[in-house]
Order: structure tokens, then C-alpha cells, then sequence
């Protein structure tokens, strides 16, 4: 196979894990919500926070494998 | 009354925000009307997302044949072995592979790549080695007035003018009327929800200026570049790594004797272990929060330009298969749906840039209670307390 293919795998799989890290944040801050309403807006700022760190660590991942 | 006041806010804003996207999609229509191959597709969105020395609007092919393009040429100012040296881009004559050879002062200037090259003395064309690098020339100091730094130039005194304005109107006691109504809002949110809660109650104010410009300036320079004229000065690398280099002087020059304290000789652990974190925590500090801001907004304001602009190019790429109709009106409704998601991620990147700022800045200014070891009983005992009451 050609160099090539192997960034391209490699994006994939990080997209992957970015994708189910993604998916828990965004699950249990649903959770989270549904159960305390009235910190929606705690929890949604939290969650923001955490997903960015966690796209900053998938994009960086992304970045270097160019 | 106060949902129909939100409400009327919001429709505000989304009315604004709508503006480009419909302007945007029309003009994409008409813009490069010979772009066909796959290759050419790729040049084009390569080109787009580098910096340019002249603001190109829109290129086509005329009848004969030759290439017009119409757009407005800017400012070179380079810095070379002979000092200073201007002249308008327009001497390029939108070559950008080393053909055109312009003459200045004796010295021979020619551009490679959206790069400027200086010739040797005595060299009347440009040679490459097999890498395609110029062999007989170098580069030079750049600092023309390219188009981002129109961008920042347009916007830094449209926010000149916006917030002066806001000022004014406030000092004469008055609701602000026109964009102030949208900004408003938007200045009071950044205040009370991203600086106030993360940095405190006691430094928050002095911290506030900076975050608002932080914010407002990475917003409408990220709309900006949803708009036809097409900067994308928010994807430059060079400007994201500006504005964390300034979140990291702000908080390197602001930080506390407990926030260096955290970082030299964190208090509370083993000695044998405060070393080893002594280095996580300069790592951490000076290379890996400014890293992830710069590239954060980097990689997803450049990844929604591009995603964009592969959908636009849908109505030349698949043309021969579904048709001239189909193939626009599919990437039309795309792109516009791509567009609104891209709406809401020039807010959140700006957000997030300015939330994990304070954040920075509010972990440096942060007071710590020095007596919290004598107290820790206590508050073990009121931790306790809470969780009686939730059992």
C-alpha cells in the first residue's frame, strides 16, 4: 500500500475515537440534563468545554498525521 | 414579553446571518464558470485557503480565450537585500509560478506559490530543481497588504466604529439602536456567562476587554469568510497562533504566586513526584494550551472551507452525470444546509476560543484558600452533610 492510504487509515481511526468520545459527552450530558433540568445550562457549558479539548486533541492528531 | 423580546433578538440575528448564505450560493454560480476537472477543483480550493496578494472576486474565460479575471490588486511591500521596496500586485499579472518577473530597483522579484521570491543578481528566469524549488532564488521579508490583512484591517474598523458607536449611546443614556441591539447582547453574555463565572468576581473586569475583542473579532472575521469575498483569515495559521500567543502572554504576565507555585512545586504531593510535574506543567502551560487553541480554530474554520467548497464544486464535478440542473440544484441544497451548520460553528469556535481563554486566565488569577488543610475536616463533613440530603 502506499504511504498515502495509511494517513488516510490513520484519520479514519481518529475520527473513530473522536466520534465515541464525542457521542459519550453528548450522551451524558443528555442524561444529565433529563434528570436536572435546571442545570441545563451548568452542564451544557461543561460539555462544550470537554468537547472542545477533545476536538483540539483529534484535530491536533489530524494535523501532525497530514 | 421577555421570550418575544428574546425571540425578536434571535430572528435578528438569523435574518443577518442569512444575508451572506443567499448572496454567497448565488455568486458561487457565476464564480469560475470553467472550473471542470478534478485537478483544477483541488488548485482552486488549495488557493483559496492560502493568503493572496491581490483580492480576486471572480475569474472566467472570455471568448478568446484569455483568462480575465476582476478583482482589486493590493499593495507588495517587501523587505529585501536592499531595503525597502513597493509596488502593486497588479505587476504580477496573476501569474503565481514564477513566469512573470517583475523589476524594481534593480532587483527581480517573482512569485511562487502565493510566495515571494528575490532573483540572484544576473538571473533573468527562474530555475527549479527537481523538487520544484527555486534554485537561483530567495525568499524575503513579506509584508505586503495581503488580502487577510484587508480582512483585519475591514473588520477591526468596522468594530471600531460599531462599539464607538455603542459607547456613545450609551453615555447619552440611550438604547442602542441598530447592529448595537445584536451586540448587546452578545457583550453581555460574553461578560456575565464566559468571563465572570471562570475568572471571578474580584479580577473578571480587568480580563473583560480582552476577551470581548477576542471574541467579536474571531465571530465577524469567521462570518466574513462565509461571505463571497471569500477571507479566510480565521484559517491562517499565522493569526490563530497571534491571538493564543496573546491568551498566553495574558496569562503568563497575570498569573499569581499560587499559580506559579502550582506549576514549579505543586504543594500536596510527594517530593519525588514534584519534578516530574514541574515539567508536565510547563509543557502544559507554554506549548500545549496555546497549541490547542491555535489549532483548534485553525483546523475548523479551514475544514469548513474546504467541506464548502467541495460541495460548490459538485455543479462542475458531477455536471456530465446528473445534469447541469441536478447537479446545481444538489450541491445548492447541500451547501446551503452546510452553511447554516457552518453559521453556528463561526459562533462556537469563537465560544470556545474565548470560554477556554478565561478559563486559562482564571486558573492564573485563581485565589487559593491557604488554610483549606486545616478546614478540610469541615468540609468533608459538609460534603457529607449534601449527600445525606440526596439519599
Amino acid at each position: 500500500m502506499e504511504p498515502v492510504t495509511y494517513n488516510l487509515i490513520g484519520a479514519g481511526l481518529i475520527v473513530i475515537g473522536a466520534g465515541i468520545g464525542l457521542g459519550q459527552i453528548g450522551g451524558k450530558a443528555m442524561e444529565g440534563i433529563a434528570r436536572q433540568p435546571e442545570a441545563a445550562g451548568k452542564i451544557q457549558t461543561a460539555m462544550i468545554i470537554v468537547a472542545a479539548l477533545l476536538e483540539g486533541l483529534a484535530f491536533g492528531a489530524l494535523f501532525l498525521g497530514k | 414579553m421577555k421570550i418575544v423580546q428574546r425571540s425578536l433578538k434571535c430572528l435578528a440575528i438569523a435574518i443577518l446571518m442569512f444575508l451572506p448564505t443567499s448572496i454567497f450560493a448565488f455568486n458561487a454560480g457565476e464564480d469560475g464558470g470553467q472550473v471542470s476537472g478534478k485537478q483544477e477543483v483541488e488548485a482552486y480550493i488549495v488557493h483559496h485557503l492560502k493568503d493572496s496578494h491581490d483580492f480576486n472576486l471572480f475569474s472566467y474565460t472570455d471568448d478568446s480565450g484569455e483568462r480575465q479575471h476582476f478583482g482589486v490588486a493590493l499593495p507588495v511591500i517587501l523587505w529585501s537585500s536592499e531595503g525597502l521596496v513597493t509596488f502593486m500586485s497588479s505587476e504580477f499579472h496573476h501569474d503565481d509560478n514564477g513566469h512573470v518577473i517583475v523589476e524594481k530597483d534593480g532587483l527581480k522579484f517573482t512569485k511562487i506559490h502565493s510566495k515571494i521570491y528575490e532573483l540572484e543578481k544576473g538571473a533573468t528566469a527562474v530555475s527549479f530543481d527537481a523538487d520544484h524549488h527555486a534554485t537561483n532564488a530567495s525568499k524575503v521579508l513579506d509584508f505586503s497588504i495581503t488580502k487577510s490583512v484587508v480582512g483585519i484591517l475591514l473588520i477591526g474598523l468596522l468594530m471600531l466604529f460599531w462599539f464607538s458607536r455603542l459607547a456613545k449611546q450609551y453615555k447619552k443614556k440611550q438604547i442602542p439602536t441598530g447592529f448595537g441591539r445584536i451586540l448587546e447582547p452578545l457583550v453581555l453574555y460574553v461578560r456575565d456567562e464566559i468571563a465572570r463565572p471562570n475568572i471571578g468576581e474580584k479580577h473578571y473586569r480587568k480580563f473583560t476587554g480582552y476577551l470581548l475583542t477576542v471574541f467579536f473579532f474571531i465571530w465577524i472575521l469567521n462570518l466574513a469568510g462565509l461571505t463571497p469575498l471569500g477571507f479566510n483569515v480565521t484559517g491562517q495559521l499565522a493569526v490563530t497562533a497571534c491571538l493564543a500567543i496573546f491568551t498566553l502572554i495574558i496569562y503568563t504576565v497575570s498569573g499569581n504566586k499560587d499559580y506559579w507555585m502550582h506549576i514549579l512545586w505543586m504543594p500536596g504531593v510527594p517530593i519525588f513526584v514534584k519534578p516530574i510535574l514541574a515539567v508536565i506543567e510547563l509543557v502544559g502551560a507554554f506549548i500545549i494550551k496555546p497549541f490547542s487553541l491555535l489549532v483548534r480554530l485553525f483546523a475548523n474554520i479551514s475544514a469548513g472551507h474546504i467541506v464548502l467548497m467541495s460541495l460548490i464544486a459538485i455543479m462542475f464535478t458531477l455536471k456530465e452525470s446528473l445534469g447541469v440542473v441536478g447537479a446545481t440544484s444538489l450541491s445548492f441544497v447541500l451547501s446551503f444546509f452546510l452553511l447554516l451548520i457552518e453559521l453556528l460553528v463561526a459562533f462556537l469556535q469563537a465560544y470556545i476560543f474565548t470560554m477556554l481563554s478565561a478559563l486559562f486566565i482564571g486558573m492564573a488569577v485563581a485565589e487559593h484558600d491557604h488554610e483549606h488543610e486545616e478546614h478540610a475536616h469541615e468540609i468533608s463533613s459538609d460534603v457529607e452533610d449534601v449527600r445525606g440530603d440526596f439519599i
